[in-house]
Protein backbone atom coordinates (compact mmCIF):
# COMPACT_ATOMS: atom_id res chain seq x y z
CA UNK A 1 0.00 0.00 0.00
CA UNK A 2 1.13 3.88 -1.07
CA UNK A 3 1.53 5.93 1.84
CA UNK A 4 1.35 9.44 -0.41
CA UNK A 5 -1.87 7.39 -2.23
CA UNK A 6 -3.65 7.37 0.84
CA UNK A 7 -2.84 10.66 2.50
CA UNK A 8 -3.55 12.23 -0.44
CA UNK A 9 -7.00 10.95 -0.03
CA UNK A 10 -7.64 11.81 3.42
CA UNK A 11 -7.01 15.39 2.31
CA UNK A 12 -8.98 14.96 -0.26
CA UNK A 13 -11.90 14.02 2.26
CA UNK A 14 -11.61 16.05 5.19
CA UNK A 15 -11.72 19.27 2.93
CA UNK A 16 -14.44 18.41 1.03
CA UNK A 17 -16.52 17.85 4.62
CA UNK A 18 -14.79 20.75 6.40
CA UNK A 19 -17.87 21.64 8.42
CA UNK A 20 -18.69 18.08 9.26
CA UNK A 21 -15.20 18.05 9.96
CA UNK A 22 -14.89 20.65 12.20
CA UNK A 23 -18.13 19.32 13.95
CA UNK A 24 -16.64 16.59 14.87
CA UNK A 25 -13.52 18.41 16.25
CA UNK A 26 -14.94 20.02 18.56
CA UNK A 27 -17.59 17.75 19.48
CA UNK A 28 -14.36 15.23 20.27
CA UNK A 29 -12.63 17.92 22.24
CA UNK A 30 -14.98 18.98 24.30
CA UNK A 31 -16.02 15.46 25.39
CA UNK A 32 -12.38 15.03 25.95
CA UNK A 33 -11.63 17.62 27.81
CA UNK A 34 -14.84 16.97 30.29
CA UNK A 35 -13.46 13.14 30.43
CA UNK A 36 -9.94 14.73 31.28
CA UNK A 37 -11.52 17.20 33.85
CA UNK A 38 -13.16 14.57 35.59
CA UNK A 39 -10.61 12.54 35.86
CA UNK A 40 -8.52 15.63 37.52
CA UNK A 41 -11.44 16.34 39.33
CA UNK A 42 -10.74 12.99 40.83
CA UNK A 43 -7.25 13.01 41.31
CA UNK A 44 -8.10 16.46 42.88
CA UNK A 45 -10.43 15.00 45.58
CA UNK A 46 -7.30 11.91 46.59
CA UNK A 47 -4.96 14.68 46.79
CA UNK A 48 -6.93 16.91 48.93
CA UNK A 49 -7.78 13.58 51.37
CA UNK A 50 -4.36 12.58 51.54
CA UNK A 51 -3.22 16.22 52.32
CA UNK A 52 -6.65 16.95 55.10
CA UNK A 53 -6.59 13.00 56.49
CA UNK A 54 -3.14 13.13 57.65
CA UNK A 55 -3.72 16.93 59.39
CA UNK A 56 -7.30 15.95 60.62
CA UNK A 57 -7.91 14.37 64.46
CA UNK A 58 -10.14 12.42 66.15
CA UNK A 59 -11.52 14.59 68.98
CA UNK A 60 -12.78 13.57 72.56
CA UNK A 61 -14.66 16.61 74.05
CA UNK A 62 -14.83 16.69 77.92
CA UNK A 63 -18.07 17.58 80.09
CA UNK A 64 -17.15 21.00 81.51
CA UNK A 65 -18.90 22.50 84.55
CA UNK A 66 -21.19 24.22 82.01
CA UNK A 67 -22.09 21.19 80.07
CA UNK A 68 -23.03 19.48 82.97
CA UNK A 69 -26.06 21.47 83.38
CA UNK A 70 -27.03 21.47 79.87
CA UNK A 71 -25.32 18.50 78.06
CA UNK A 72 -27.18 15.43 78.31
CA UNK A 73 -24.09 13.16 78.49
CA UNK A 74 -22.78 14.77 81.35
CA UNK A 75 -25.66 14.63 83.91
CA UNK A 76 -23.01 13.00 86.10
CA UNK A 77 -21.21 16.42 86.36
CA UNK A 78 -17.66 17.87 84.61
CA UNK A 79 -14.78 15.46 83.86
CA UNK A 80 -12.76 14.40 87.16
CA UNK A 81 -8.94 14.04 87.05
CA UNK A 82 -9.51 10.80 87.74
CA UNK A 83 -11.09 9.89 83.97
CA UNK A 84 -8.87 12.14 82.40
CA UNK A 85 -6.34 10.00 83.47
CA UNK A 86 -8.10 6.60 82.43
CA UNK A 87 -8.96 8.26 78.94
CA UNK A 88 -5.10 8.51 78.23
CA UNK A 89 -3.62 5.37 79.39
CA UNK A 90 -6.35 3.67 77.47
CA UNK A 91 -5.96 5.73 74.43
CA UNK A 92 -2.56 4.72 74.61
CA UNK A 93 -3.07 1.30 74.89
CA UNK A 94 -4.80 1.65 71.33
CA UNK A 95 -2.47 -0.13 68.66
CA UNK A 96 -3.90 2.15 66.23
CA UNK A 97 -3.74 5.42 68.12
CA UNK A 98 -0.50 6.90 67.26
CA UNK A 99 -0.75 10.12 68.89
CA UNK A 100 -2.55 11.95 71.56
CA UNK A 101 -2.03 15.67 72.33
CA UNK A 102 -4.37 16.88 75.59
CA UNK A 103 -6.16 20.32 75.06
CA UNK A 104 -6.74 22.13 78.03
CA UNK A 105 -9.60 24.68 77.86
CA UNK A 106 -7.06 27.34 78.17
CA UNK A 107 -5.76 26.48 74.66
CA UNK A 108 -8.83 25.96 73.19
CA UNK A 109 -9.61 29.15 74.22
CA UNK A 110 -6.60 30.36 72.36
CA UNK A 111 -7.17 28.55 69.24
CA UNK A 112 -10.83 29.74 69.21
CA UNK A 113 -9.86 33.57 69.47
CA UNK A 114 -7.04 32.94 66.77
CA UNK A 115 -10.04 31.39 64.35
CA UNK A 116 -12.55 34.12 65.01
CA UNK A 117 -11.32 36.54 66.82
CA UNK A 118 -13.35 39.64 65.33
CA UNK A 119 -16.57 37.94 65.63
CA UNK A 120 -18.92 39.49 68.14
CA UNK A 121 -19.45 35.77 70.13
CA UNK A 122 -15.48 35.02 70.42
CA UNK A 123 -15.84 38.33 72.86
CA UNK A 124 -18.47 37.30 74.60
CA UNK A 125 -16.57 33.91 75.30
CA UNK A 126 -14.62 32.94 78.42
CA UNK A 127 -12.32 30.28 78.53
CA UNK A 128 -14.15 28.38 81.46
CA UNK A 129 -16.47 27.70 79.03
CA UNK A 130 -14.49 26.30 76.26
CA UNK A 131 -14.02 22.06 76.38
CA UNK A 132 -11.16 19.73 76.86
CA UNK A 133 -10.09 17.73 74.86
CA UNK A 134 -8.06 14.70 73.83
CA UNK A 135 -6.74 14.90 69.89
CA UNK A 136 -5.99 11.57 69.00
CA UNK A 137 -4.10 11.09 66.24
CA UNK A 138 -4.92 7.79 64.09
CA UNK A 139 -2.41 5.52 61.96
CA UNK A 140 -5.24 5.11 59.63
CA UNK A 141 -7.75 7.58 59.59
CA UNK A 142 -10.34 5.39 58.74
CA UNK A 143 -10.41 3.56 61.94
CA UNK A 144 -12.58 6.13 63.19
CA UNK A 145 -15.23 3.96 64.36
CA UNK A 146 -13.18 2.01 66.70
CA UNK A 147 -12.26 4.87 69.05
CA UNK A 148 -16.05 6.46 68.93
CA UNK A 149 -17.16 2.75 70.22
CA UNK A 150 -14.59 2.77 72.72
CA UNK A 151 -15.15 6.59 74.54
CA UNK A 152 -18.53 7.95 73.44
CA UNK A 153 -20.64 7.83 76.68
CA UNK A 154 -17.93 6.94 78.91
CA UNK A 155 -18.63 9.06 82.08
CA UNK A 156 -16.95 12.97 81.87
CA UNK A 157 -16.65 12.55 77.94
CA UNK A 158 -19.18 15.06 76.05
CA UNK A 159 -18.61 13.40 72.63
CA UNK A 160 -16.75 12.18 70.54
CA UNK A 161 -15.83 13.76 67.00
CA UNK A 162 -14.37 12.97 63.65
CA UNK A 163 -13.15 15.94 61.90
CA UNK A 164 -13.19 14.16 58.39
CA UNK A 165 -17.12 14.99 58.74
CA UNK A 166 -16.37 18.49 57.88
CA UNK A 167 -14.14 17.72 55.08
CA UNK A 168 -16.80 15.20 53.55
CA UNK A 169 -19.20 17.21 52.48
CA UNK A 170 -16.89 18.94 50.53
CA UNK A 171 -15.55 16.07 49.18
CA UNK A 172 -19.29 14.95 47.94
CA UNK A 173 -19.72 17.99 46.62
CA UNK A 174 -16.66 17.58 44.09
CA UNK A 175 -17.76 14.10 43.10
CA UNK A 176 -21.03 15.43 42.69
CA UNK A 177 -19.65 17.47 40.24
CA UNK A 178 -17.43 15.28 39.08
CA UNK A 179 -20.31 12.85 38.16
CA UNK A 180 -22.27 16.05 36.41
CA UNK A 181 -19.01 16.54 34.60
CA UNK A 182 -19.38 12.92 33.28
CA UNK A 183 -23.08 12.80 32.49
CA UNK A 184 -22.27 15.81 30.21
CA UNK A 185 -19.17 14.06 28.71
CA UNK A 186 -21.76 11.03 28.19
CA UNK A 187 -23.83 13.11 25.80
CA UNK A 188 -20.75 14.96 24.03
CA UNK A 189 -19.54 11.86 23.21
CA UNK A 190 -23.03 10.38 21.64
CA UNK A 191 -22.75 13.81 19.62
CA UNK A 192 -19.41 12.53 18.51
CA UNK A 193 -20.56 9.55 17.70
CA UNK A 194 -23.71 10.41 15.64
CA UNK A 195 -21.10 13.47 13.92
CA UNK A 196 -19.06 11.21 12.90
CA UNK A 197 -21.33 8.27 11.74
CA UNK A 198 -23.37 10.72 9.52
CA UNK A 199 -19.77 12.28 8.41
CA UNK A 200 -19.05 8.64 7.48
CA UNK A 201 -22.18 8.82 5.62
CA UNK A 202 -21.63 11.74 3.43
CA UNK A 203 -17.87 10.62 2.54
CA UNK A 204 -18.52 7.36 1.43
CA UNK A 205 -21.67 8.68 -0.63
CA UNK A 206 -19.68 10.94 -2.17
CA UNK A 207 -17.14 9.01 -3.01
CA UNK A 208 -19.06 6.13 -4.16
CA UNK A 209 -17.30 5.88 -7.26
CA UNK A 210 -14.08 5.89 -6.27
CA UNK A 211 -15.12 3.21 -4.15
CA UNK A 212 -17.01 1.17 -7.03
CA UNK A 213 -14.13 1.24 -9.04
CA UNK A 214 -11.45 0.38 -5.94
CA UNK A 215 -14.27 -2.60 -5.44
CA UNK A 216 -14.67 -3.71 -9.10
CA UNK A 217 -10.49 -3.95 -9.77
CA UNK A 218 -9.78 -6.20 -6.30
CA UNK A 219 -9.05 -3.65 -3.74
CA UNK A 220 -9.19 -5.34 -0.74
CA UNK A 221 -12.15 -3.98 1.74
CA UNK A 222 -8.87 -2.98 4.32
CA UNK A 223 -7.75 -0.50 1.83
CA UNK A 224 -11.14 0.68 0.37
CA UNK A 225 -12.23 1.50 3.95
CA UNK A 226 -8.74 2.71 5.62
CA UNK A 227 -8.71 6.73 4.01
CA UNK A 228 -12.59 6.87 5.53
CA UNK A 229 -11.29 5.56 9.00
CA UNK A 230 -7.71 7.36 8.93
CA UNK A 231 -10.10 10.86 7.70
CA UNK A 232 -12.20 10.36 11.27
CA UNK A 233 -8.70 9.36 13.43
CA UNK A 234 -7.36 12.31 12.44
CA UNK A 235 -10.84 14.52 13.41
CA UNK A 236 -10.60 12.92 16.74
CA UNK A 237 -6.44 13.40 16.80
CA UNK A 238 -7.21 17.08 16.42
CA UNK A 239 -10.26 16.91 18.73
CA UNK A 240 -7.78 15.25 21.61
CA UNK A 241 -5.12 17.50 20.64
CA UNK A 242 -7.29 20.25 21.52
CA UNK A 243 -9.04 18.44 24.24
CA UNK A 244 -5.08 18.97 26.20
CA UNK A 245 -4.61 22.04 25.06
CA UNK A 246 -8.01 22.72 26.98
CA UNK A 247 -6.93 20.77 30.10
CA UNK A 248 -3.51 22.66 30.13
CA UNK A 249 -4.90 26.09 30.12
CA UNK A 250 -8.20 25.20 32.39
CA UNK A 251 -5.47 24.44 35.07
CA UNK A 252 -3.34 27.46 34.56
CA UNK A 253 -5.89 29.82 34.57
CA UNK A 254 -8.12 27.78 37.69
CA UNK A 255 -4.90 27.52 39.50
CA UNK A 256 -2.09 29.64 38.90
CA UNK A 257 -3.35 32.42 36.99
CA UNK A 258 -6.92 34.41 36.25
CA UNK A 259 -9.02 32.70 39.36
CA UNK A 260 -6.10 31.93 41.27
CA UNK A 261 -7.57 29.59 43.49
CA UNK A 262 -4.00 28.59 44.42
CA UNK A 263 -3.38 32.18 45.88
CA UNK A 264 -6.87 32.15 46.98
CA UNK A 265 -7.21 28.97 49.04
CA UNK A 266 -3.48 28.39 50.40
CA UNK A 267 -4.93 25.91 52.94
CA UNK A 268 -5.82 23.17 49.89
CA UNK A 269 -3.17 21.37 47.97
CA UNK A 270 -3.74 21.66 44.62
CA UNK A 271 -2.88 18.83 41.86
CA UNK A 272 0.62 19.63 39.69
CA UNK A 273 1.15 19.76 36.69
CA UNK A 274 2.45 16.41 36.21
CA UNK A 275 -1.40 15.47 37.20
CA UNK A 276 -2.58 16.85 34.11
CA UNK A 277 0.44 15.41 31.69
CA UNK A 278 -0.16 12.23 32.78
CA UNK A 279 -4.01 12.57 31.47
CA UNK A 280 -2.79 13.69 28.22
CA UNK A 281 -1.61 10.35 26.32
CA UNK A 282 -5.47 8.49 27.08
CA UNK A 283 -6.85 11.70 26.19
CA UNK A 284 -5.01 11.66 22.99
CA UNK A 285 -5.74 7.82 22.73
CA UNK A 286 -9.05 7.71 23.25
CA UNK A 287 -9.35 10.40 20.80
CA UNK A 288 -7.60 9.20 18.13
CA UNK A 289 -9.24 5.24 18.49
CA UNK A 290 -12.97 6.38 19.23
CA UNK A 291 -13.59 7.64 15.92
CA UNK A 292 -12.09 5.56 14.01
CA UNK A 293 -13.91 2.62 15.82
CA UNK A 294 -17.20 4.75 15.09
CA UNK A 295 -16.07 5.36 11.26
CA UNK A 296 -14.94 1.13 11.20
CA UNK A 297 -18.53 0.45 12.70
CA UNK A 298 -20.42 3.21 10.27
CA UNK A 299 -18.70 1.80 6.96
CA UNK A 300 -20.11 -1.89 7.69
CA UNK A 301 -23.36 0.38 7.31
CA UNK A 302 -22.89 2.61 4.30
CA UNK A 303 -20.04 1.15 2.24
CA UNK A 304 -20.24 -1.78 0.12
CA UNK A 305 -17.17 -3.49 0.01
CA UNK B 1 -7.87 -31.09 -14.65
CA UNK B 2 -8.53 -27.72 -16.51
CA UNK B 3 -11.74 -25.92 -15.46
CA UNK B 4 -14.18 -24.16 -17.52
CA UNK B 5 -13.53 -20.22 -16.98
CA UNK B 6 -17.53 -20.04 -15.79
CA UNK B 7 -19.82 -23.07 -14.42
CA UNK B 8 -23.44 -22.09 -13.48
CA UNK B 9 -24.82 -25.30 -12.06
CA UNK B 10 -28.79 -24.82 -11.62
CA UNK B 11 -28.01 -21.32 -10.65
CA UNK B 12 -31.18 -19.89 -9.48
CA UNK B 13 -31.47 -16.22 -8.06
CA UNK B 14 -34.69 -14.42 -6.28
CA UNK B 15 -33.70 -10.95 -4.80
CA UNK B 16 -35.66 -10.56 -1.41
CA UNK B 17 -38.77 -9.30 -1.56
CA UNK B 18 -39.55 -10.34 -5.17
CA UNK B 19 -41.68 -13.22 -6.46
CA UNK B 20 -40.08 -13.66 -9.66
CA UNK B 21 -36.98 -15.65 -9.47
CA UNK B 22 -33.99 -12.87 -11.45
CA UNK B 23 -32.89 -16.38 -12.95
CA UNK B 24 -34.25 -19.72 -13.19
CA UNK B 25 -32.38 -23.09 -13.02
CA UNK B 26 -29.38 -21.77 -15.48
CA UNK B 27 -26.52 -23.97 -16.30
CA UNK B 28 -23.77 -23.67 -18.47
CA UNK B 29 -20.17 -24.05 -18.84
CA UNK B 30 -17.71 -21.32 -20.43
CA UNK B 31 -14.50 -22.27 -21.83
CA UNK B 32 -11.22 -20.30 -21.63
CA UNK B 33 -10.39 -17.91 -24.58
CA UNK B 34 -14.54 -17.81 -25.66
CA UNK B 35 -16.04 -14.51 -26.24
CA UNK B 36 -19.58 -15.04 -25.35
CA UNK B 37 -22.15 -12.67 -26.35
CA UNK B 38 -25.09 -12.50 -23.67
CA UNK B 39 -28.59 -10.90 -25.25
CA UNK B 40 -31.74 -10.88 -23.84
CA UNK B 41 -34.36 -8.40 -23.21
CA UNK B 42 -34.25 -5.88 -20.18
CA UNK B 43 -35.29 -8.22 -17.00
CA UNK B 44 -34.41 -11.21 -18.42
CA UNK B 45 -31.40 -11.71 -15.78
CA UNK B 46 -28.40 -10.42 -17.83
CA UNK B 47 -27.61 -7.76 -15.23
CA UNK B 48 -27.86 -10.72 -12.10
CA UNK B 49 -26.11 -13.20 -14.45
CA UNK B 50 -23.15 -10.51 -14.47
CA UNK B 51 -23.62 -10.09 -10.66
CA UNK B 52 -23.67 -12.95 -9.62
CA UNK B 53 -20.14 -13.55 -11.32
CA UNK B 54 -18.64 -10.43 -9.57
CA UNK B 55 -19.78 -11.94 -6.84
CA UNK B 56 -21.97 -8.84 -5.93
CA UNK B 57 -24.42 -11.39 -5.26
CA UNK B 58 -25.12 -14.60 -3.87
CA UNK B 59 -27.02 -17.25 -5.72
CA UNK B 60 -30.24 -18.61 -4.20
CA UNK B 61 -29.60 -22.00 -5.83
CA UNK B 62 -27.03 -23.45 -7.46
CA UNK B 63 -23.71 -23.26 -7.61
CA UNK B 64 -21.49 -20.78 -9.83
CA UNK B 65 -17.68 -21.45 -10.45
CA UNK B 66 -15.50 -18.91 -11.44
CA UNK B 67 -11.97 -19.70 -12.42
CA UNK B 68 -12.41 -22.60 -10.38
CA UNK B 69 -13.92 -21.63 -7.58
CA UNK B 70 -16.67 -22.09 -5.79
CA UNK B 71 -17.97 -18.45 -5.28
CA UNK B 72 -20.38 -19.68 -2.52
CA UNK B 73 -17.79 -21.03 -0.50
CA UNK B 74 -15.17 -17.96 -1.28
CA UNK B 75 -14.93 -15.93 2.06
CA UNK B 76 -15.40 -12.58 1.61
CA UNK B 77 -11.91 -11.77 2.20
CA UNK B 78 -10.90 -13.32 -0.34
CA UNK B 79 -13.14 -11.75 -2.69
CA UNK B 80 -10.59 -8.91 -3.82
CA UNK B 81 -8.04 -11.52 -4.54
CA UNK B 82 -10.46 -13.17 -6.97
CA UNK B 83 -12.07 -9.88 -8.28
CA UNK B 84 -8.26 -8.83 -9.20
CA UNK B 85 -8.06 -11.85 -12.19
CA UNK B 86 -11.47 -10.41 -13.75
CA UNK B 87 -11.88 -7.09 -15.56
CA UNK B 88 -14.92 -5.49 -15.79
CA UNK B 89 -16.36 -2.44 -18.12
CA UNK B 90 -19.66 -0.54 -18.44
CA UNK B 91 -22.01 1.41 -20.18
CA UNK B 92 -21.52 4.12 -18.84
CA UNK B 93 -17.74 3.89 -18.77
CA UNK B 94 -17.08 4.81 -14.79
CA UNK B 95 -13.98 6.71 -14.81
CA UNK B 96 -12.34 8.63 -12.70
CA UNK B 97 -13.59 12.81 -14.02
CA UNK B 98 -10.72 14.41 -11.99
CA UNK B 99 -8.01 11.61 -12.68
CA UNK B 100 -6.18 12.18 -16.43
CA UNK B 101 -6.43 9.26 -18.47
CA UNK B 102 -2.98 7.51 -17.22
CA UNK B 103 -4.31 7.92 -13.62
CA UNK B 104 -7.43 6.28 -14.14
CA UNK B 105 -6.11 3.02 -15.33
CA UNK B 106 -3.14 3.71 -12.91
CA UNK B 107 -5.67 3.76 -10.06
CA UNK B 108 -6.76 0.60 -10.94
CA UNK B 109 -3.41 -0.95 -10.25
CA UNK B 110 -2.44 1.65 -7.38
CA UNK B 111 -5.37 0.20 -5.14
CA UNK B 112 -3.95 -3.44 -5.24
CA UNK B 113 -0.65 -2.42 -4.31
CA UNK B 114 1.04 -2.49 -7.53
CA UNK B 115 4.69 -1.10 -7.28
CA UNK B 116 5.37 2.76 -9.36
CA UNK B 117 7.82 0.83 -11.33
CA UNK B 118 5.38 -1.72 -12.86
CA UNK B 119 2.64 0.98 -13.37
CA UNK B 120 5.12 3.25 -15.18
CA UNK B 121 5.60 0.24 -16.89
CA UNK B 122 2.27 -1.07 -17.92
CA UNK B 123 -0.03 1.75 -18.03
CA UNK B 124 1.91 3.15 -21.70
CA UNK B 125 1.44 -0.20 -22.64
CA UNK B 126 -2.26 -1.17 -22.31
CA UNK B 127 -2.85 2.79 -23.83
CA UNK B 128 -1.43 1.75 -26.46
CA UNK B 129 -2.49 -1.54 -26.91
CA UNK B 130 -6.41 0.46 -26.90
CA UNK B 131 -5.20 2.79 -29.32
CA UNK B 132 -4.53 5.86 -26.95
CA UNK B 133 -1.05 6.60 -26.95
CA UNK B 134 0.04 10.25 -27.05
CA UNK B 135 -3.52 11.11 -24.63
CA UNK B 136 -2.30 10.08 -20.91
CA UNK B 137 -2.81 13.31 -19.86
CA UNK B 138 -6.06 14.57 -21.16
CA UNK B 139 -8.99 14.37 -18.80
CA UNK B 140 -11.83 12.44 -19.23
CA UNK B 141 -14.19 15.30 -20.31
CA UNK B 142 -12.42 15.95 -22.95
CA UNK B 143 -12.51 12.96 -24.81
CA UNK B 144 -15.42 11.13 -26.66
CA UNK B 145 -17.57 8.48 -25.88
CA UNK B 146 -15.57 5.70 -27.70
CA UNK B 147 -12.41 7.28 -26.51
CA UNK B 148 -13.52 7.29 -22.49
CA UNK B 149 -14.91 3.43 -23.09
CA UNK B 150 -11.54 2.78 -24.79
CA UNK B 151 -9.96 4.03 -21.32
CA UNK B 152 -12.16 1.84 -19.38
CA UNK B 153 -11.19 -1.10 -20.95
CA UNK B 154 -7.58 -0.49 -20.69
CA UNK B 155 -8.56 0.10 -16.99
CA UNK B 156 -9.92 -3.30 -17.05
CA UNK B 157 -7.12 -5.02 -19.35
CA UNK B 158 -4.34 -3.63 -16.99
CA UNK B 159 -3.98 -6.52 -14.99
CA UNK B 160 -4.26 -9.06 -17.36
CA UNK B 161 -7.51 -10.24 -16.12
CA UNK B 162 -8.39 -14.00 -17.17
CA UNK B 163 -11.65 -13.10 -17.99
CA UNK B 164 -13.12 -9.78 -19.07
CA UNK B 165 -16.85 -8.50 -18.50
CA UNK B 166 -18.76 -6.01 -20.68
CA UNK B 167 -22.09 -4.73 -19.55
CA UNK B 168 -23.25 -3.43 -22.80
CA UNK B 169 -19.89 -1.51 -23.57
CA UNK B 170 -21.62 -0.06 -26.66
CA UNK B 171 -24.67 1.11 -25.33
CA UNK B 172 -23.94 4.75 -25.31
CA UNK B 173 -22.39 4.83 -28.54
CA UNK B 174 -22.83 5.51 -32.46
CA UNK B 175 -22.59 2.16 -34.70
CA UNK B 176 -18.62 3.40 -36.21
CA UNK B 177 -17.21 3.67 -32.86
CA UNK B 178 -18.75 0.56 -31.43
CA UNK B 179 -16.94 -1.57 -34.22
CA UNK B 180 -13.98 0.14 -33.17
CA UNK B 181 -14.34 -1.09 -29.42
CA UNK B 182 -15.39 -4.61 -30.34
CA UNK B 183 -12.58 -4.57 -32.49
CA UNK B 184 -10.41 -3.97 -29.34
CA UNK B 185 -12.60 -6.65 -27.53
CA UNK B 186 -12.00 -9.34 -29.99
CA UNK B 187 -7.82 -7.93 -29.89
CA UNK B 188 -8.09 -8.59 -26.03
CA UNK B 189 -10.07 -11.94 -26.73
CA UNK B 190 -7.12 -13.03 -29.14
CA UNK B 191 -4.64 -12.85 -26.35
CA UNK B 192 -6.50 -15.64 -24.94
CA UNK B 193 -8.62 -13.69 -22.38
CA UNK B 194 -12.17 -14.66 -22.06
CA UNK B 195 -14.69 -12.17 -23.18
CA UNK B 196 -18.87 -12.31 -21.58
CA UNK B 197 -20.22 -9.59 -22.93
CA UNK B 198 -23.85 -8.72 -22.38
CA UNK B 199 -25.79 -6.69 -25.45
CA UNK B 200 -28.53 -5.03 -26.87
CA UNK B 201 -26.67 -4.22 -30.30
CA UNK B 202 -28.20 -6.42 -33.17
CA UNK B 203 -25.41 -5.56 -35.50
CA UNK B 204 -22.74 -6.73 -33.46
CA UNK B 205 -23.95 -9.68 -32.54
CA UNK B 206 -24.66 -10.82 -36.31
CA UNK B 207 -21.42 -9.86 -37.63
CA UNK B 208 -19.13 -10.89 -35.11
CA UNK B 209 -20.49 -14.28 -34.99
CA UNK B 210 -19.96 -16.02 -31.65
CA UNK B 211 -20.99 -17.94 -29.06
CA UNK B 212 -24.79 -16.49 -28.19
CA UNK B 213 -26.51 -16.96 -24.62
CA UNK B 214 -30.12 -15.85 -24.58
CA UNK B 215 -31.94 -15.18 -21.75
CA UNK B 216 -35.54 -14.91 -20.68
CA UNK B 217 -37.83 -14.02 -18.21
CA UNK B 218 -34.57 -15.63 -15.98
CA UNK B 219 -34.24 -18.93 -18.33
CA UNK B 220 -31.79 -19.90 -20.37
CA UNK B 221 -33.40 -20.12 -23.61
CA UNK B 222 -30.80 -20.45 -26.26
CA UNK B 223 -26.96 -21.20 -26.31
CA UNK B 224 -26.06 -21.64 -30.04
CA UNK B 225 -22.02 -21.43 -31.06
CA UNK B 226 -21.86 -18.96 -33.88
CA UNK B 227 -25.07 -17.61 -33.26
CA UNK B 228 -27.21 -14.49 -34.38
CA UNK B 229 -28.54 -11.94 -32.53
CA UNK B 230 -32.08 -13.71 -33.38
CA UNK B 231 -35.03 -11.99 -32.05
CA UNK B 232 -36.81 -8.76 -32.50
CA UNK B 233 -37.58 -6.23 -29.88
Amino acid sequence: MRAQFVLSEIGVGLRRNLTMTFAVIVSVALSLALFGGALLMRDQVSVMKDYWYDKVNVSIFLCNKNDAATAPKCVKGAVTGEQKKQIETDLKKMDIVEKVHYETADEAYKHYKEKYGDSPIASSITPDQMPESFRVKLKDPEKYKVVATAFAGRDGVESVQDQRDILQNLFDLMTGMNVAALCVMALMLVIALMLIVNTVRVSAFSRRRETGIMRLVGASSFYIQMPFIMEAAFAGLIGGAVACVMLLVGRYFLIDNGLALADKMQLVNFIGWDAVLAKLPLVIAIGLLMPAVAAFLALRKYLRV
Amino acid sequence: MVHPVIRFDNVSKTYPKQNRPALRDVSLEIEKGEFVFLVGSSGSGKSTFLRLLLREERTSHGMVHVLGKDLARLSNWKVPQMRRQLGTVFQDFRLLPNKTVAENVAFAQEVIGKSRGEIRKSVPQVLDLVGLGGKEDRMPGELSGGEQQRVAIARAFVNRPLLLIADEPTGNLDPQTSVGIMKLLDRINRTGTTVVMATHDQNIVDQMRKRVIELEKGRLVRDQARGVYGYQH
